[in-house]
């Protein structure tokens, strides 16, 4: 059985020129669950993840597994499994191939390469050229070179990226599995709706500052509340809105109010003698707090 | 040390899963070939009154005496052929830049100076194999046609096989440059665009313009492809011109050290400008 290690970021910073990519990033993976990387693009996931493989040099800070930094592990691929977002294959060599060159240089058996391309659904094509592989299949043998090592951590750069809706399902079901085997899985997205049916933990990166981390369903504690409330006279009830002092705009069905309590907004109803034709809470999805919680950081 | 053998190992496979080295070893039978069978044919035919000197077109110059004709044919291996295995190491090298290919090699093999090495090595291996085919082209088809025109191809000559193993170490040499200049110059178009820059135009001319002066001759005798001819003992260059300067050319062990300290060059500069930087 694999052993996950925990991942450790300790005040990450990386400059290129001018930009400032990541800065000060801090926070730790744990073995067990599926851990969310998100942002946007640009945000500094990419980054953060090479640095993490030894493939970027940190400006500033360290990133370790189990207190090991990748370069130091005696042996990577049995300890750690990465596929990056930017497809890294020789057009001219098979699947088969391009996995045996990997297997061979740290020292796996060649058995491997079969069993991973089985794995990921790819075994009719190993002697295929991976030049014409679509997105869908590139993703999969990205995922199959993570497995050469029967690696305990997985680190997936964008992974969802291309794939069909069959591919989601599979690679949500995947992850899961990973994790309940007792692996450290990450896996970034710059969309939430992406990964929010696999993921435990999230962690909320803009423009390179950590943003927000915590247990998927932290993420309702940032939801803002909304009220829907809607009158045939919608000019008294927004005046008797005002009056009473909710911000609120104008939507489609209705008026969407700034507030928690339905039970007020339908007292300040009454009190002014409007009728009311709905009044509901209206609950804010995981992905507009995550949208919030991002774009917060831009001001 | 297991590390090394395995990166070693991985980098013959990467070369061997890719068409480049067969159609770079076919590419370069097939003009050795041509070109030594063709002027053995020349010259052979010059020197045993076979072809008469005024229909040759020579203006009356004449073939090289005929004892030198054998080396001067099966140098064409190295002296001509260098490029090949210069642009196999190029384009191993920059491939991995190319294709991203450095991201997974680097996971499995993080410390980037072994794989460098072993690149090196590797390439060095697949130099001398590419030396192989390209005197199977000078050496077997120049003896043949020698031998048609009863010129000895002196194949029982212990020189004729000191000239055959040097030319297989600085073909091995030659494909380390490359790997060098690869790291050096990352991108693929602009390292193959060097390559046959400096090896089909720059260089040739730049020892041809400097062989009319003693000052300038000893300089360029440190250029690579002379001191590659110096190594290999003979070549078309020193051997067909009647201007240069006579006795200014290293000896083969000072030549095989000039070619290796290039190769060595090289390859440290490239690790310092592409190889250990950030793989993004
Ligand atoms: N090699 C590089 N040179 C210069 N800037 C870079 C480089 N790589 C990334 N960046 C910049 O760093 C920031 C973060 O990029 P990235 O890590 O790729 O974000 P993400 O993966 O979250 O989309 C972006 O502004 C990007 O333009
Ligand atoms: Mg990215």
């Amino acid at each position: 059985m694999p052993v996950g290690a925990v991942i450790e970021f300790s005040n990450i910073t990386k400059t290129f020129g001018p930009v400032t990519a990541v800065n000060d990033l801090s926070f730790t993976v744990q073995p067990g669950l599926v851990t969310g990387f998100l942002g946007p693009n640009g945000a500094g996931k990419t980054t953060t993840l090479r640095i993490l493989l030894g493939l970027v040099a940190s400006t500033q800070g360290t990133a370790t597994f189990g207190g090991i930094r990748y370069r130091d592990l005696p042996k990577p691929l049995e300890t750690v499994g990465a596929a990056l977002e930017a497809a890294s294959f020789h057009p001219g060599r098979t699947a088969r191939n391009h996995l045996r060159v990997y297997a061979i240089a740290a020292g796996l058996p060649s058995e491997r390469v079969m069993a991973v391309l089985e794995k990921v659904g790819l075994a009719e094509f190993a002697d295929r050229r991976v030049g014409g592989f679509s997105l869908g299949m590139r993703q999969r043998l990205g995922l199959a070179f993570t497995l050469l090592g029967e690696p305990g951590v997985l680190v997936l750069d964008e992974p969802i990226n291309g794939l069909d809706p069959e591919g989601i399902k599979w690679i949500r079901g995947f992850l899961r599995d990973m994790a309940a085997e007792g692996r450290t899985v990450l896996v970034s997205s710059h969309l939430l709706s992406e990964v929010q049916q696999s993921v435990d933990e999230v962690v909320i990166i803009a423009r390179g500052s950590l943003v927000h981390r915590g247990p998927l369903s932290s993420l309702d504690a940032h939801a803002t509340p909304h009220i829907v409330v809607d009158s045939p006279d919608r000019e008294a009830l927004a005046a008797a809105l005002r009056a009473a002092d909710v911000p609120f705009t104008t939507g489609r069905s209705g008026l969407v109010a700034v507030a928690d309590d339905p039970a007020r907004i339908g007292h300040i109803a009454f009190s002014a003698g409007v009728e009311l034709s709905a009044l509901h809470r209206r609950k804010s999805g995981l992905e507009e707090s995550f949208l919030a919680l991002v774009n917060g950081a831009d001001s | 040390m297991a590390t090394f053998i395995r990166s070693v190992s991985a980098e013959f496979a990467k070369l061997l899963t890719t068409r480049m080295w067969w159609v770079l070893a076919l590419v370069l039978f097939g003009y050795i070939g041509l070109l030594a069978g063709g002027l053995a044919a020349l010259f052979a035919g010059l020197q045993s009154g076979a072809i008469d000197p005024s229909a040759a077109g020579t203006g009356g110059q004449g073939a090289p005496p005929l004892g030198s004709i054998p080396p001067l044919i099966y140098s064409f291996a190295s002296s001509v052929g260098y490029v090949f295995p210069v642009l196999l190491g190029a384009l191993a090298t920059t491939s991995e830049f190319r294709h991203q290919t450095l991201t997974p090699t680097f996971l499995a093999t993080p410390r980037r100076a072994g794989v460098l090495g072993a690149k090196s090595l590797t390439l060095f291996v697949v130099g001398v194999g590419l030396g192989v085919v390209a005197l199977l082209a000078s050496v077997g088809i120049g003896a043949l046609v020698m031998n048609a025109f009863g010129v000895d191809p002196l194949l029982g000559d212990g020189e004729t096989w000191t000239l055959i193993g040097r030319t297989l170490l600085a073909m091995g040499l030659w494909a380390i440059i490359g790997v060098g200049l690869g790291a050096l110059v990352p991108s693929q178009v602009a390292s193959i665009v060097i390559v046959l820059a400096f090896t089909q135009f720059v260089e040739p001319l730049l020892r041809l313009a400097s062989s009319f002066l003693d000052w300038t001759a000893q300089i360029a005798q440190f250029l690579p492809g002379a001191a590659s001819d110096a190594l290999v003992g003979a070549s078309i260059f020193t051997g067909m011109n009647p201007t240069a300067t006579a006795a200014v050319a290293l000896d083969w062990w000072q030549g095989g050290l000039v070619l290796l300290a290039y190769a060595a060059w090289a390859t440290a500069g490239g690790y310092f400008v592409s190889w250990k930087r950030d793989v993004t």
